[in-house]
């Protein structure tokens, strides 16, 4: 995608630096410069907002370190002294804690846009793995976080996700004894996720880079998925995408500062505002919001194995998707028969959300599992069949075509 | 759209969220939506309802549950019940706290300063189960915050003590209410017609002790509720005008291109 570079460097200190180290070159040919489709929508904005809560959240992330104990005795406390004692404390941990859910938020929209425009296809794989890499390391980074105030829900969530190690077979119960540190939840646990927790966004950051560089050596996917022709399909993405992805991102900040200023813990759970205690099981254990439809899977296995084996299968099934769909079409603008089915799945996997959230009895166990079941199949049999059986609509010619009609129907304009 | 979208997607939220709530409470009755003076976008508390309910808190709820977040010192700053300093130095004065060790490493009694904790009615755990007939009094420094319903729940379990229904079994030291999950609470009723004696002339009522309380409670809770909800008033202009900004800047870019 990256032809000639167009970048001059315009002075003496530019010049030097360009023959050195071109930083400056590959900035502006990144940000600037970069040609990109013009006829993407807000959808393509979370890109933009995903890395705001990345930085967003090193940023806070680490002034709640300078604050905070990791340690049994007194992480709880030490939470509450940055929302009573610490300057702006309150702000800084309610934009932190919120800030996860919205940057989760943002990234299943981000991962349903790709599925819904085919943004994994050739020549974009590499870009898509990346991405459910990140993911991954997201879900890590969460799960720890939501562990280090040492509320009730911290240590009973760690409790039994760091059991989930337990159902592999043999070395299963050293893993756990591992991971902990000893026999149960306990401060070298705490302890090790403070660490990691504070070493995930970085690795992160890293894979940003990595995904944002597979970016741009293809380009961008786009609405209508046929690949740009001529410099007629691209716009520079300063300042036409600068501008739009700030727009976007200002009200994504709107949505964002009404959790933080005046729903601070609607997101939450209030047993997390009770010290942990190993001697007092919560009457209902549940995980964060984003990680329910996970959480339905594996309680939907009646085998303890079994449903640590699909709640991974589930988000390793990402992994292959490039390969699951047989259709060359990228985007369900002209994939009638898929469209209907992206619907089903996104609704599928908020069902999977709701019964994650519901006790684990009577007739939420048989519709999580009919939802399971479901989920798999959108995956190993409804996309690999789509892409045989299904007649495309007509594609345009290109994507300056895609937009042309509408132009050429009020040539007045 | 991205806008529409976005709230659909907090409003499923939530939605979801508000249902693990309720399914949390278990059987228990559902609290009722009591109208706080801090609830909405411009809620803050109620100064002297904080003052009674801080009244209530110390001559009721003190003599069994602690308070281990809250300094004395809390109680004269902004948004709070607003104390004066000398007042706040009067109350701490008032109590008793364990310092030390002195140069012979001695402990010592003194009386409380501004900077000190409130006081823990109990030594500790195990002296506040004895006291209570094997239950713990919960700290409650963060109950509203800790317990789904929030301070609705905390009104309603105050007030909805009743007569337990036919054919329950209660074992002594446990009371019926039906806002508990399970039905049975090791308090009794703490708060009876007139029990505190208000110098604002307010009637001390159950209902109006409850919500006096609740409100300080909360404010426990919560100290920075009213400094964060004006913050966020301003926020929310200042990225509305941005994003106003934005949006026309973004036509006028985009006006050659469509």
């Amino acid at each position: 995608m990256s032809g000639e570079s167009t970048y001059q460097p315009n002075n003496g200190f530019t010049k030097w630096m360009d023959t050195r180290l071109p930083l400056l070159r590959l900035a502006h040919d990144s940000f600037v410069d970069y040609p990109t489709p013009k006829n993407l929508n807000y959808w393509w904005t979370f890109g933009g907002i995903l890395t705001f809560c990345l930085v967003t959240q090193i940023i806070t992330g680490i002034i709640l370190a300078m604050h905070y104990t990791p340690h049994v005795d007194h992480a709880f406390n030490s939470v509450e002294h940055i929302m009573r004692n610490v300057n702006h404390g309150w702000l800084i941990r309610y934009i932190h804690a919120n800030g996860a859910s919205m940057f989760f938020l943002a990234v299943y929209i981000h991962i349903f846009r790709g599925m819904y425009y085919g943004s994994y296809k050739a020549p974009r794989e590499v870009l898509w793995i990346l991405g459910v890499i990140i993911y991954l390391l997201m879900m890590a980074a969460a799960f720890m976080g939501y562990v280090l105030p040492w509320g009730q829900m911290s240590l009973w969530g760690a409790t039994v996700i760091t059991n989930l190690f337990g159902a592999i077979p043999l070395v299963g119960d050293s893993i756990a004894t591992w991971l902990w540190g000893g026999f149960s939840v306990d401060n070298p646990t705490l302890n090790r996720f403070f660490s990691l927790h504070y070493l995930i966004p970085f690795l992160i950051f890293g894979v940003v880079i990595l995904h944002i560089w597979a970016l741009h050596v293809p380009g961008n996917n786009n609405p209508v998925g046929i690949s740009v022709k001529s410099e007629q399909d691209t716009v520079p993405f300063h300042p036409y995408y600068t501008v739009k992805d700030g727009f976007a991102l200002v009200v994504f900040m709107i949505l964002f500062s009404y959790f933080v200023f005046f729903a601070p813990n609607v997101l939450g759970h209030a047993d997390n505002y009770i010290p942990a205690n190993p001697l007092v099981t919560p009457a209902h254990i549940v995980p964060e919001w984003y990680l329910l439809p996970f959480y339905a899977i594996l309680r939907a296995v009646p085998d303890k194995l079994g449903g640590v084996i699909a709640m991974v299968g589930a988000i390793f099934i990402l992994f292959v998707l490039p390969w699951l769909d047989t259709s060359k079409i990228r985007s369900a603008r002209y994939r009638p028969l898929f469209k209907q089915f992206f619907l089903i799945f996104v609704v599928n996997c908020l069902v999977l959300g709701y019964l994650g959230a519901m006790p684990a009895e009577g007739v939420y166990i048989t519709l999580a599992r009919i939802s399971t079941i479901y989920y798999f199949a959108h995956f190993l049999i409804i996309l690999p069949l789509l892409g045989l059986v299904e007649k495309p609509r007509e594609i345009p010619e290109s994507i300056s075509a895609s937009i042309l009609p509408e132009t050429a129907a009020s040539p007045a304009e | 759209m991205n806008r529409l979208s976005a709230l659909v997607f907090s409003a499923l939220l939530s939605a979801g969220l508000s249902i693990t709530g309720a399914e949390a409470a278990g059987d228990a009755k559902h609290p009722e939506a009591i109208d706080w003076s801090f609830k909405g976008l411009f809620g803050t508390y109620d100064r002297d309802s904080l003052r009674r309910g801080y009244k209530v808190y110390t001559e009721v709820c003190a003599s069994c549950h602690s308070m281990n977040q809250l300094r004395f010192r809390n109680l004269s700053q902004p948004g709070g019940p607003e104390f004066t300093a000398p007042e706040v130095k009067a109350i701490a004065a008032g109590f008793i706290v364990e310092d030390g060790p002195d140069d012979y490493g001695d402990m010592f009694d003194r009386p409380g300063l501004p900077k000190d904790g409130f006081v823990n009615p109990f030594p500790n755990v195990q002296a506040a189960r004895a006291a209570n007939g094997g239950a713990y009094p919960p700290d409650l420094s963060l109950i509203t915050k800790a317990r789904s319903g929030g301070p609705d729940y905390i009104y309603a379990l105050l007030t909805g003590y009743e007569d337990p229904p036919a054919g329950m079994k209660m074992r002594d030291g446990l009371y019926y209410n039906p806002y508990m999950a399970g039905g049975k609470i090791a308090m009794a009723a703490p708060l009876l017609e007139e029990l505190v004696e208000y110098t604002d002339g307010s009637a001390a009522s159950v209902e109006q002790m409850s919500y006096d309380v609740v409100t300080f409670l909360n404010w426990a809770a919560e100290p920075e509720l009213e400094e964060r909800k004006q913050t966020g008033f301003m926020v929310l202009i200042y990225l509305t005008v941005f994003a106003g900004l934005l949006f026309f800047s973004m036509r006028r870019i985009w006006a050659d291109k469509h």
